[in-house]
């Protein structure tokens, strides 16, 4: 028996294709993804990703913990609601799960975990966990919904208490804040300006009804990743998982190598990697028929001649494009384009930076 | 519940047929197949004048979640292709009786329509699956 969110029922309402995620019972689609992309890129769209795990860390010792469990650094964060993005990684330096953590105060940090990757993460979490003063509370009564696109900001005040929406004025990109008994935060998995806001179970129905007479249209799981794929973002589990390392899933970024004093969980695996090279993580375009799609080979020559193999991690029609793109690792001498093997003939792809649309524009 | 037409003849692997007044055979796919499927992206088409041969691969329509062969449900000559799947494949979605049909056949063995199913033949495929 998969789980249901407590939004079931709405999404049942909203004529959704439920399909079976991680054990979860969630939303396909409504109708048609590719409306729904749009609605994201164009006006506002809404996901209930309350499958997702909220996780409290609190106590004297949150920081130095998460200092040690992340390879990021959250000592970077120094105003109160500031969020980051992390891996959080094994001692071979393969990705455990990618998070975000927000900065509530020094004793209380609030992770939000991938859902399909729920268990691993808490036990591994737990047993970081020994020899610090931290609590470690998931919390499950929390559900949540993302409000997404050029409209989600707007809509979303409408429905918002005047309270609410004094607290979250002017907010920046990748904070949150608690706002009566919304935890409402401007992050995101679309490339788009909007919300994820974290509501008690109790009150997640009436959120999400009162968006739809917002006319925020409901998204499902295949707009949902179309559009982080627009937007170059990873999936756990595709783009990258426990083999992986984070120089060869485009993380470079988010790994905080200094101080160098900072002994987080692989970083001498890291080290050893960053120091011997690995693959990368490229865009692929195709602009002619077909879809580039997960598993297939991508081949290209280097300049001494020599033949390489790489392999797509994720790949899809881009609705707002209008035709291909995917993610794919490959050995890091590769150049401007590579070709593609599909149904049995290979075509020719560009090779671009692993971000394709952004707020609503080619990116590339 | 998919909507079946009973007036239509159907391939096990989801093409329907229609009789024009030519002679020839209109086809397309099944609504229960565009919803599998979901939102079409690409259609490719075989070219007028192309001959097609029953239960052989002639067609593919791709869509967000997979590229699928299209099969001719019976043998003959394409006389005509629907080129407006090429900038509106979501007509499979929308239409998949009507603006979506793929192309048209004229037939070279009449016998080959009576080796299809009916609407209830077909539903009755749709019920193992």
């Amino acid at each position: 028996m998969a789980n249901k969110t407590i939004l079931f029922n709405k999404h049942i309402e909203s004529n959704a294709k439920m399909v079976d995620f991680h054990g979860w019972d969630m939303p396909l689609n409504y109708g048609s993804q590719i409306e729904e992309h749009h609605a994201v890129r164009q006006d506002a769209g809404m996901f209930d990703v309350s499958h997702m795990t909220v996780v409290d860390v609190m106590g004297n010792d949150a920081g130095a913990f998460l200092r040690k469990l992340l390879a990021n650094d959250v000592a970077k964060l120094k105003v109160p609601g500031k969020a980051l993005y992390a891996g959080m990684l094994d001692e071979n330096a393969g990705i455990i799960d990618d998070l975000i953590t927000y900065y509530l105060t020094d004793t209380h940090y609030r992770v939000v975990v991938n859902s399909g990757t729920r268990e691993k993460d808490l036990a591994w979490i737990a047993k970081q966990a020994q020899g610090f003063d931290v609590t470690v509370t998931e919390r499950p009564e929390l559900s949540m919904i993302a409000v997404q696109g050029p409209n989600a900001k707007a809509k979303a005040a409408a429905v918002f208490s005047t309270e609410q929406n004094a607290a979250i004025e002017g907010m920046k990109p990748f904070f949150g804040k608690q706002a009566g008994s919304l935890f409402i935060a401007t992050t995101g998995y679309t490339g788009e300006a909007g919300y994820e806001i974290i509501v008690p179970e109790d009150e997640a129905e009436a959120l999400w009804q009162a968006l739809l007479e917002q006319g925020v249209k409901p998204c499902g799981l295949g707009a949902r990743d179309t559009l982080r794929l627009e937007a170059g973002m990873n999936l756990y589990g595709l783009d990258m998982d426990e083999t992986i390392n984070p120089l060869a899933a485009n993380m470079g970024w988010t790994i905080a190598w200094e101080p160098i004093e900072r002994d987080f969980i692989g970083r001498s695996a890291l080290e050893a990697l960053r120091a011997a090279g690995t693959d990368k993580l490229v865009g692929l375009v195709m602009e002619e028929k077909g879809v580039l799609r997960h598993d297939m080979p991508v081949f290209f020559t280097d300049t001494a001649g020599i033949e390489h193999q790489g392999v797509i991690t994720s790949g899809t029609f881009s609705p707002t494009l209008g035709y291909s793109i995917a993610l794919a690792r490959v050995p890091n001498a590769i150049g401007d384009t590579a070709e593609v093997e599909m149904r049995k003939k290979r075509v020719a792809v560009k090779v671009v930076a692993p971000s394709f649309v952004r707020n609503g524009k080619p990116a590339f | 519940m998919s909507n079946i037409p009973t007036e239509l003849k159907y391939a096990s692997s989801h093409e329907w047929i229609r009789k024009e007044a030519d002679g020839s055979y209109t086809v397309g796919i099944s609504d229960h197949a565009q919803e599998l499927l979901g939102d079409m992206v690409f259609v490719e088409l075989p070219e007028v004048g192309d001959t097609v041969t029953a239960g052989e691969d002639c067609a593919v329509a791709e869509s967000v979640k997979a590229a699928s062969d299209i099969y001719a449900p019976i043998s003959g000559e394409v006389i005509a292709v629907n080129v407006a799947l090429e900038d509106s494949p979501e007509l499979v979605n929308s239409d998949a009786y009507g603006e979506g049909w793929f192309f048209r056949v004229m037939p070279s063995d009449e016998s080959d329509i009576d080796a299809l199913l009916d609407a209830e033949g077909y539903q009755a495929v749709i019920d193992e699956e």
